[in-house]
Order: structure tokens, then C-alpha cells, then sequence
């Protein structure tokens, strides 16, 4: 059993570039990694016998809200620049102990890296993250959307600036 | 008394208007498509089982819509999955009925401003007869909207249009 602190000094040695940094969120501390370093990272968690992170518990996608906030004349608002983050809850069965990472991409180009090929469970995860917020994942072997329908193209749901849109197929979406 | 003051040779028969025969078969087999959606479908289903028992009024579900005369639409009504009941009614054969169960499927419910996914009542798909309030309606409550309908096919003319 280590503790986050420690893991993240493993990281840092293994890693040092690609480990932006350890984040203390309580109750929880979160190791921001870089987009194009995640699947190597993860790789790594679930092949080294001390640490053996063999099970993603879960993996959200989430709008940071951190971008300008730009008033519209019609009342509503867009956020121009921030970034979306992806969020990696892991566990490992063997030593019982847990950790969560951290991507951050940036709004404009919200591309990161799939970890399909180490948890197969990140398959639908990464297609609902794709879904509500937008992030593309890389090497994903299937993202389309999963809950909205397949030819929805008014956008991502889950983005604090998403605004619905008036028709979908004829069928009017506002009350 | 017209055609009864003659006598018949055998007692077994009785005379009606042909329309009330019609309605009366019809609002006493309501083959309902099974369907479910949501949280509604599970009082649905409720409703359906031996303690409320929806087969003393002639409703039994069956498994395609070709054999059915009635929807219960059952819950939530996605967008996505607003296209599949209209395909869904649109196969069923006439005479055909609705019955909206539930405040998700009367008018988006508890989705109504925030639900960027739900349809905002399943009227604006396909022709309701009978609301059921209710979130979810009790058994009893659909039962009420059951024979609300039935008493809406009772009515029904032949060679005229009813609406109610």
C-alpha cells in the first residue's frame, strides 16, 4: 500500500516531463499528467508489480469553466479558451491502494491519448466523455456518441456554455 | 318494443346496435404493446401482475406492435427514443390508442427546463388519448386512465369522428 505522495515521486522519477505536478483537492490529491503522456503513465500503473493499478473505477470527463466569460446580447454566455479535463479514478486490488489523475486539453484542441488498450472498462467511459464534453480520445477503436443520438450536432451537453438547440428531426426540444 | 315482442324459438340470443357491439369488443381487449421506459414502467408492470391484475380488463401485452391496440407510454421520452415510438405507433394496426403515463410523458416532468435530452411531452410525437398524472402514477391510477379510454371507445361512432 503507498500513498499518493508516494506514487508520485515514483512518476516523477520515471516521468519527470510528463508529470506536471500533484494537486491537494480534499479528501483527495490529484497527479496532473501531461495528455500525450497518458497512456505511457498508465501503462506503467498497471505493469510495475509494486503498484499494479488493475482496475478503473472510473473515468470522467468535465468542463473547467475556466476560460473567459463572454456575455452574448440574447442573456447567455461562452467561454472562450479554458481547458477540459479527464479525470482517472484507479485502484489496485492486489495492494489496496488508489489514485486519481488528472488531463487537462485545452478547449480549442481537446485531444488526448485513449487507454483503452490497458483498461478495456475505458471504452464507453471515454465514449461518454466524448459525448457531453468533447474530448477526443486517440487510438480509441470506436468513439462515436453513446448516449445522444448519432447524428446529434448541436454540440456537448455537459459544457457550461452548451445551449440547446430549438429543433432536433423536426421535433421541437425546448417546454 | 319493436323485434322483442316476437318470440324466439331459442333464448340465447341478444339483439344490440352493431357500433355498441364494435366498442364494447374493442374496449374489452386492449392489447397493449410491451413497452417500457422508465420508472413508470415498473407500475406498469406492477399494474400488469396478479395483485392489480390489468387482465381482468382485457389488457395483455404483446410482443409486437402489428398485434396491438393500445401504447402506454411508460416514462421518460428521450429524443432518441421519441423516433422509435413514432415508428412504433406507426406499425401498430387502427383502430389504435395512447395513454401517456406519468409526468415525464404528459410534459417533460421533472426534465423540463434543464433536460437537454428529453422530449417535452410525448404529444408532440404522437396523439394522446388519456393523461395519467403521477410521478410515477399508482397502479390505481393508470387503472383510472384504463377505464377513462374505455369510456372513450364506448362512445365511439362507426361512421363519425369523436373527439374528446
Amino acid at each position: 500500500m503507498k500513498t499518493t505522495e508516494e506514487i508520485f515521486e515514483v512518476l516523477k522519477n520515471r516521468y519527470s516531463e510528463d508529470i506536471i505536478g500533484i494537486t491537494n483537492m480534499p479528501p483527495e490529491k490529484i497527479i496532473d499528467v501531461k495528455p500525450d503522456a497518458i497512456f505511457k503513465v498508465s501503462a506503467f500503473l498497471i505493469n510495475d508489480p509494486d503498484l499494479d493499478f488493475d482496475n478503473l473505477m472510473i473515468l470522467s470527463g468535465l468542463d473547467d469553466a475556466n476560460g473567459t466569460k463572454t456575455n452574448q446580447p440574447d442573456g447567455s454566455f461562452e467561454f472562450v479558451g479554458g481547458t477540459l479535463s479527464v479525470v482517472y479514478h484507479i485502484e489496485s486490488t492486489k495492494h489496496r491502494h488508489k489514485l486519481v489523475l488528472r488531463v487537462s486539453v485545452p478547449k480549442e484542441n481537446p485531444v488526448t491519448e485513449s487507454v483503452v488498450k490497458v483498461w478495456a472498462c475505458a471504452d464507453w467511459h471515454e465514449r461518454e466523455a466524448y459525448d457531453m464534453v468533447g474530448v477526443i480520445f486517440n487510438n480509441h477503436p470506436n468513439l462515436i456518441r453513446i448516449l445522444m443520438p448519432y447524428d446529434w450536432d448541436a454540440g456537448y451537453p455537459l459544457r457550461k456554455d452548451y445551449k440547446n438547440p430549438e429543433f432536433y428531426q423536426g421535433m421541437k426540444v425546448p417546454y | 318494443m319493436g323485434i322483442l315482442d316476437k318470440e324466439f324459438s331459442q333464448e340465447n340470443i341478444v339483439i344490440t346496435k352493431f357500433e355498441d357491439l364494435m366498442n364494447w369488443s374493442r374496449l374489452s381487449s386492449l392489447w397493449q404493446v410491451g413497452f417500457g421506459l422508465a420508472c413508470c414502467a415498473i407500475e406498469m408492470m406492477a399494474t400488469s401482475a396478479s395483485h392489480y391484475d390489468f387482465d381482468r380488463f382485457g389488457v395483455i401485452p404483446r410482443p409486437s406492435p402489428r398485434q396491438s391496440d393500445l401504447i402506454i407510454i411508460s416514462g421518460t421520452v428521450t429524443l432518441k427514443m421519441a423516433l422509435r415510438i413514432k415508428r412504433l405507433y406507426e406499425q401498430m394496426p387502427d383502430p389504435k390508442y395512447v395513454i401517456s403515463m406519468g409526468s415525464c410523458s404528459n410534459c417533460g416532468g421533472p426534465y423540463w427546463e434543464h433536460g437537454y435530452h428529453v422530449l417535452k411531452g410525448v404529444d408532440r410525437v404522437v396523439p394522446v388519448d388519456v393523461y395519467v398524472p403521477g410521478c410515477p402514477p399508482r397502479p390505481e391510477a393508470l387503472l383510472e386512465g384504463l377505464l377513462k379510454l374505455q369510456e372513450k371507445i364506448r362512445n365511439e361512432s362507426l361512421v363519425k369522428k369523436v373527439t374528446a
